[in-house]
């Protein structure tokens, strides 16, 4: 405990080395959470996925289509709940740099298979009702101010054409886990039009959510689903939806590597600040270590003295950049348009990594100058001068 | 021979915390040209602050240091330094020789400060060198050197420049019998070989036989 | 500046270990900083040279890319009558209606994992058109059949794509017959078959995703685009500069590594400046007595300033050297990335700019100049009394 002291005593003579070390870890530590959070609010739609629902697209690539017809073979296949189905919409709102989901839905079906997105009963019914109405999400609504009865207007590409659609409900996301940016209208809406203008491709789908009873099972119907199709012109693949979403950021696998390279680097930053500080301290202390073994201090006396020091500045660092990750985090969401990253929290697991770098860093930051002391005999100590 | 140093009126003290601790009162002192001043006293008697304000790195709060003419005290910081650069040679306690430097490059640093060319600079210092007896030493590192030699190097440095006062603050303070005895002989040389008006703080008195003229300082106040 | 160089430099050397730790952490941080630079431009870069500003691209304005494009057959036909339009000896247009479609393939190393290849259906002049695609491998697709060739960069990263598999999509099985290379260009990471076959196979006859025609000259842009304007029946179509077209596809993807990227720099740049800062104040306060001897023999408050200022910058300046020339080594990488601009994998390799260059020297600079101020204002204050007496 005297040792405890002295520590303490120790990290305060250089005020102004201390305070900016301490700076120094909890800068890195908000860039470390911060990038934590970007890794994770990338994986985010893997992460809220449902073990309840399956996903059914065209073998070939989520762009074809697929049969309307399918519907119903896949619904009698044991163990599904309810099948639904939606379009991949698109188009332009204002201009191309405005993106979030747009797509054409099953709205009936797809209310039930996506109970995370809580919409109260009057709006649910007015939006039922309505042929050319669309839902909307609460962070969506926010961004761009929608409020009920407003019209949007769209420019379709992939539907060529001019779209108009009524906000008749506003849905709330369960949890933070749930995306609130998309935008859902009715299937049979743009199929109507379809049929008039393209009728090439009326009744075709984008894809099938298919709500099953078992998530155990999931293998078995998918193997099914897929069967069905198997030799026909539009084959199936069908997968869970986490499967189906982890697909989707596979390409971008060039992205989180670079992210997840970059939280490494700065925890190397962390230890290069952290070990000079350490470094530093020791060599001008080297006198005072040689005095310390004269008087009978061992050598793990000084081990705990510096690795001591160093855990005190680290602990300090990391828990004010954890404490700050949280408003940074909050103004970086505020910042950017919320569809970029729909779902953007810290996780207690950042948190719990964050916490466990800064320990191994202040370790190995102590290990050097630790080593140096150790080594150093009390006559060259004695006769050191800085 | 005329007087080299005015030092008129001159008061100086510090201040710690709120309390005022006068340093000297109302000190005059007049140093003639090509003397060889000893100054002694007591710790804390003021003698090093008087000597720095003889060599511009000090100002007093009343009173006025006038060398060769100039009014020191009047001078600003930058024409200070300009100042000190063409007149003044130090010596201290502790040699301060730059460590990273070689004698050489120690003793040519004050000519960095003046138009002088590379190859005059060279001149110069060899020649300072060799008046201190360290020719053979010039590529060495100071951590390379003796005690007495550091000191010596520190006074090529202060001659280098050919300045017009010397100031010596304890030169021999760290140093053995025979170094000092070493160093003191050089500072009497230069003083009368070469005519530098010398002034040397020191509480040695052995230093300061080797002094023409000795004044004793006690509680800022000249004996 | 009157302090020498040298008195600098060999100060570096006495302290070492710290120098090296400081230079270190900035090595790190331009690093990351010229890094992620070089991927952004080296996405634009190979984009760039995707599109060639002789030919002319037509798409439907809203669309966001090629694979969302639909121009259909009347519309074809007006374009191509279009007086821009050059024409080889026969007086055929020399022009290509291209379908763009997306196709999933399993990529090598990925254990099942799957990504978005580009298939694209060509008319016969488009490689005069785009005269850098060439077959090295296998033969050159029959027109009228269900074969096709594979880009170097496919070939190499997905599996079946190798000349002579076949490839099921469209409701047939796809024989590749010869793989291309299109000089490091987006065309590397794409499928070419017959566009009439492609029609065919995914029931999109008389429809085209885009239309390619080269220019009579290439000062043409601003007519092509006039005569857009002017007709009533092009309205809903947009021309653009094939090179044009392209850069825009990687917009998003540049911009958005490229802005993560600085953002990411900026606070570990934090870092970098708080290391070189904590080891220059302690340059300061090791080096007191030195400082108050420089000052006592006449330099100046600014030489010790501008001596502390340059011993920082130079710190960064070197960590800046060490780091582009690790990230110079970046160039012999090709990386493979979904772009958002075309939905589909792109291969690409980092590219070093001379602008990348001068900015991570800049912002070396700044971090040596940021570090090293407040240190360096402080050594530049001391009063020289207090200094040489912190010698005892």
């Amino acid at each position: 405990m005297r040792v405890l002291k002295l520590m303490l005593k120790n990290a305060l003579r250089h005020k102004l080395r201390t305070m900016l070390t301490i700076l120094g870890i909890s800068v890195a530590v908000v860039a470390f959470s911060f990038l934590r959070t970007v890794v994770t609010a990338w994986y985010a739609g893997v992460e809220a996925s449902s073990p309840n629902r399956l996903i059914t697209r065209n073998a070939v690539s989520f762009i074809f289509p697929l049969p309307l017809a399918y519907r119903d073979q896949i619904a009698r296949i044991e163990g599904v709940e309810t099948v639904t189905f939606m379009n991949w919409f698109q188009g332009v709102y204002i201009d191309k740099n405005q993106f979030f989901p747009r797509m054409a839905v099953d709205a009936q079906t797809a209310l039930d298979a996506y109970p995370e997105f809580l919409v109260p009963p009057d709006q649910r019914e007015t939006f039922l009702k309505e042929r050319n109405a669309c839902i909307v999400g609460a962070d969506l609504a926010q961004q761009y101010n929608f409020k009920i009865g407003d019209v949007i207007p769209i420019e379709g590409d992939i539907y060529p054409g001019k779209w108009e659609f009524v906000v008749r409900a506003i849905y709330q996301p369960r949890d933070k886990t749930v995306d609130g940016t998309q935008m859902w209208f009715h299937w049979q809406y743009l199929d109507e039009r379809m049929r008039q203008e393209m009728p090439g491709r009326a009744g075709k789908v984008g894809w099938y959510v298919i709500r099953i009873k078992n998530p155990a099972e999931a293998g078995r119907i998918s193997e099914q689903v897929d069967a069905l199709f198997k030799n026909s012109r539009a084959e199936t693949k069908t997968e869970t939806e986490a499967a189906f979403q982890q697909g989707f950021i596979q390409g971008t696998g060039l992205i989180i590597q670079l992210l997840n390279f970059l939280s490494f680097v700065i925890i190397g930053i962390i230890m290069l600040v952290l070990g000079n500080t350490m470094i530093m301290s020791a060599r001008e202390r080297t006198k005072e270590y040689a005095v310390l073994k004269t008087l009978g201090f061992s050598a793990g006396h000084l081990t705990a003295l510096i690795a001591g020091e160093s855990l005190i500045i680290s602990i300090i660092g990391a828990t004010l950049g954890l404490l700050l990750s949280y408003p940074v985090v909050d103004l970086f969401s505020l910042m950017v348009p919320k569809s970029w990253f729909p779902i953007f929290y810290i996780e207690p697991e950042t948190i719990v990594l964050g916490a466990t770098a800064a320990l191994v860093v202040a370790i190995a930051a102590a290990l050097f100058p630790i080593q140096r002391a150790l080594r150093t005999s009390i006559v060259e100590g004695l006769r050191f001068v800085g | 021979m005329g007087s080299l140093i005015e030092v008129k009126n001159v008061s100086k003290s510090y201040w710690r915390d709120s309390f005022e601790i006068p340093v000297l009162n109302n000190i005059s002192l007049s140093v003639a040209e090509g003397e060889f001043l000893g100054l002694m006293g007591p710790s804390g008697s003021g003698k090093t602050t008087l000597l720095n304000l003889i060599a511009g790195i000090d100002r007093p709060n009343k009173g006025s240091v006038v060398v060769g003419g100039t009014d020191i005290t009047s001078l600003n910081e930058s024409q200070l330094a300009k100042w000190r650069s063409n007149h003044v040679g130090f010596i201290f306690q502790f040699y301060n020789l730059i460590p990273v430097l070689t004698a050489f490059e120690n003793v040519e640093l004050p000519l960095l400060l003046t138009p002088l060319s590379k190859k005059e600079r060279r001149q110069h210092v060899e020649t300072a060198l060799s008046v201190v007896g360290l020719a053979d030493r010039m590529h060495h590192y100071p951590k390379q050197l003796s005690g007495g030699q550091e000191q010596r190097v520190a006074i090529a440095r202060a001659i280098v420049t050919d300045p017009t006062i010397l100031v010596a603050d304890e030169p021999t303070g760290d140093l053995d019998k025979k170094s000092a005895e070493e160093i003191l002989t050089l500072l009497e040389r230069l003083n009368t070989e070469f005519k530098k008006t010398i002034v040397m703080v020191t509480h040695d008195p052995r230093a300061a036989e080797k002094a023409h003229l000795v004044r004793h300082l006690d509680k800022g106040e000249l004996q | 500046m009157k302090i020498p160089l040298k008195y600098i430099l060999r100060n570096f050397w006495s302290r070492r270990l710290t120098t090296a730790i400081t230079i270190g952490g900035i090595a790190l941080v331009v690093f990351v900083f010229v890094a992620v630079l070089m991927l952004s431009s080296g996405i634009r870069k190979t984009l760039v040279a995707t599109g060639s500003n002789d030919n002319i691209i037509v798409t439907r304005k809203a669309a966001n890319g090629e694979i969302s494009s639909i121009i259909l057959n009347d519309t074809y036909n007006i374009i191509l009558s279009l007086p821009q339009v050059a024409r080889d000896a026969t007086g055929a247009p020399l022009a290509t209606g291209d379908v763009v479609v997306v196709i999933n393939l399993p990529k090598i190393g990925t254990k099942g994992g799957i990504s978005n290849v580009t298939v694209r259906g060509v008319s016969p002049p488009a490689f005069q058109l785009r005269p850098n695609v060439k077959v090295v491998e296998g033969k050159m697709f029959t027109w009228g059949s269900r074969e096709i060739i594979v880009g170097s960069s496919i070939a190499k990263r997905f599996e079946g794509a190798q000349v002579g598999s076949t490839v099921k999509f469209g409701g047939d099985a796809w024989t590749i017959v010869g793989r291309f290379e299109a000089g490091g260009t987006g065309f590397d990471s794409e499928m070419w078959g017959d566009v009439a076959q492609l029609q065919d196979a995914f029931a999109r006859q008389g429809a085209y995703s885009t239309v390619t025609f080269r220019m009579t000259s290439p000062d043409q842009v601003e007519t092509v685009k006039q005569a857009f304007e002017a007709d009533n029946r092009l309205q809903q179509f947009e021309a653009k500069t094939e090179q044009q077209f392209f850069e825009e596809m990687s917009q998003f993807m540049s911009i958005f590594i490229g802005a993560l990227g600085v953002f990411i720099t900026i606070f570990f740049s934090v870092g970098a400046i708080i290391g070189a800062m904590i080891t220059m104040y302690a340059a300061v306060a090791n080096r007191t007595v030195e400082i108050g001897t420089l000052r006592a023999l006449g330099f100046q408050r600014r030489s010790v300033l501008a001596a502390f200022l340059t011993e920082s910058i130079l710190i960064s300046l070197i960590g800046a050297a060490i780091g582009v020339f690790l990230a110079s080594w970046l160039q012999l990488l090709t990386v493979s990335t979904l772009n958002f601009g075309s939905f589909s994998e792109l291969e690409f390799s980092f590219a070093l700019t001379p602008e990348i260059v001068i900015s991570a020297l800049l912002f070396a600079v700044l971090m040596g100049f940021t570090g090293g101020f407040l240190p360096s204002v402080r050594a530049a204050r001391l009063n020289i009394v207090n200094a040489l007496r912190s010698a005892s």
